[in-house]
């Protein structure tokens, strides 16, 4: 499943809603077209709302990852500059 | 010669605590006024009232201080302007809604779109006494549903299509209802928890889900002198016309049986919810 190499990391734990978005979309923003970014979210509203935010940015979600500890990484490739 | 102040009341003109003044509520549709009608309100609040508009709890507009020799030339001034006044007393008042699928993210039907057929299909009927409609986009339940005697709130059925699913897992978590499961990478939904909010739709990265757009509606509710909230009595309505049948049983049912000054939670009481519910399970079905 992991056909995907991770390009930059960003933690959202320590920021809530909506900066939790704003923090991810500010990562996005210095990635390139095509790179992974793996986004470190906390349980509950971050999860329940980022992945829909940044599918409505048009990039594309590969993976939600459950790490078991009430956090949450989900992988999300690049669209557009 | 005396005055029929019902008469008034009924179109629109609410008799003031100041002798001969009346507040004018005005005919409004989900809370929508174009510009030209708010110019035409604009020009008869200066010249007529007082210089202002009070916007009511049910997305209405009153210009208050309007005068009793006044009525008719306002009448005519509003109309020419393309504005009709409103209702109140016992019969179906303002229909109100949100913006829904027209313009917020989040609506799962064209709400205002729903409110104009229901205005156009009811509004000013006479009945014995005040009905309410309101209609909302989504779950959020901006527009309230449930306070409404007959509420109507958008949805989604959803059904997961496999081959567009990539197991990411994002719809588990988007679900509020945890109704949900992800499995060995099949998607199951809990139809008994699914309230047919649409996040799982919404967050999807693939558009792995079948959404089916329609109605829950919500019977009896009110939020005046007593507080009831409308009771949701038929499963899912996914097209139109159901919901207009359903729609038109509810008031047949309110004109027959309702007593004068008797809210329809009342007569609901009264009566019986169950005899209501069978008449508008067949409304439902589309049985006589």
């Amino acid at each position: 499943m992991a056909d995907y190499q991770i390009t930059d990391r960003v933690d959202i734990t320590d920021v809530v809603c909506p900066v939790t978005f704003v923090k991810a979309k500010v990562a996005l923003e210095e990635l390139d077209e095509g790179d992974i970014l793996s986004v470190h979210m906390n349980d509950g509203e971050p999860v329940q709302n980022v992945p829909r935010s940044i599918k409505e940015e048009g990039h594309q979600i590969l993976k939600l990852e459950d790490n078991g500890d009430g956090t949450y990484d989900l992988i999300v490739r690049k669209v557009g500059e | 010669m005396a005055v029929d102040y019902s008469a008034l009341k009924a179109g629109g003109f609410m008799r003031q605590k100041q002798k001969d003044n009346f507040s004018l509520r005005l005919r409004t549709v989900g809370g929508t006024v174009t510009a030209e009608q708010l110019r035409t309100v604009q020009a008869v609040a200066d010249e007529f009232g007082e210089g202002y508009i009070h916007l009511t709890s049910r997305q209405g507009i009153e210009i208050p201080f309007i005068k009793l020799a006044d009525i008719e030339v306002v009448k005519k001034r509003l109309a020419e302007g393309g504005v009709e006044t409103g209702v109140c007393g016992p019969r179906v008042r303002t229909v109100t809604a949100c913006q829904g699928g027209r313009c917020c993210p989040s609506g799962c039907i064209d709400a205002l779109d729903l409110a104009e057929k229901l205005d156009a299909r009811y509004f000013g009927r006479e009945l014995n006494h005040k009905f309410k409609f309101g209609v909302t986009g989504c779950q959020n339940n901006c527009l309230k549903a449930e306070e409404n005697d007959f509420g109507v709130k958008g949805g989604v059925q959803v059904a997961w299509k496999e081959d567009a699913c990539i197991a990411c897992g994002v719809c588990v978590k988007a679900c509020r209802r945890e109704a949900i499961t992800l499995t060995d990478g099949r998607i199951t939904v809990d139809e008994q928890k699914c309230n047919n909010c649409g996040r799982c739709n919404r967050s999807c990265p693939t558009d792995a889900w079948d959404v089916t757009p329609g109605y829950l509606v919500s019977f009896g509710g009110t939020f005046g002198n007593s507080l009831k909230f409308g009771e949701e009595l038929l499963p899912f309505i996914t097209d139109e016309d159901t919901l207009l049948r359903v729609a038109d049983a509810t008031i047949d049912f309110f004109a027959e049986n309702g007593l004068p000054s008797e809210r329809f939670f009342k007569t609901l009481e009264r009566v019986g919810i169950d005899k209501f519910k069978v008449v508008v399970t067949k409304a439902y079905n589309g049985e006589d």
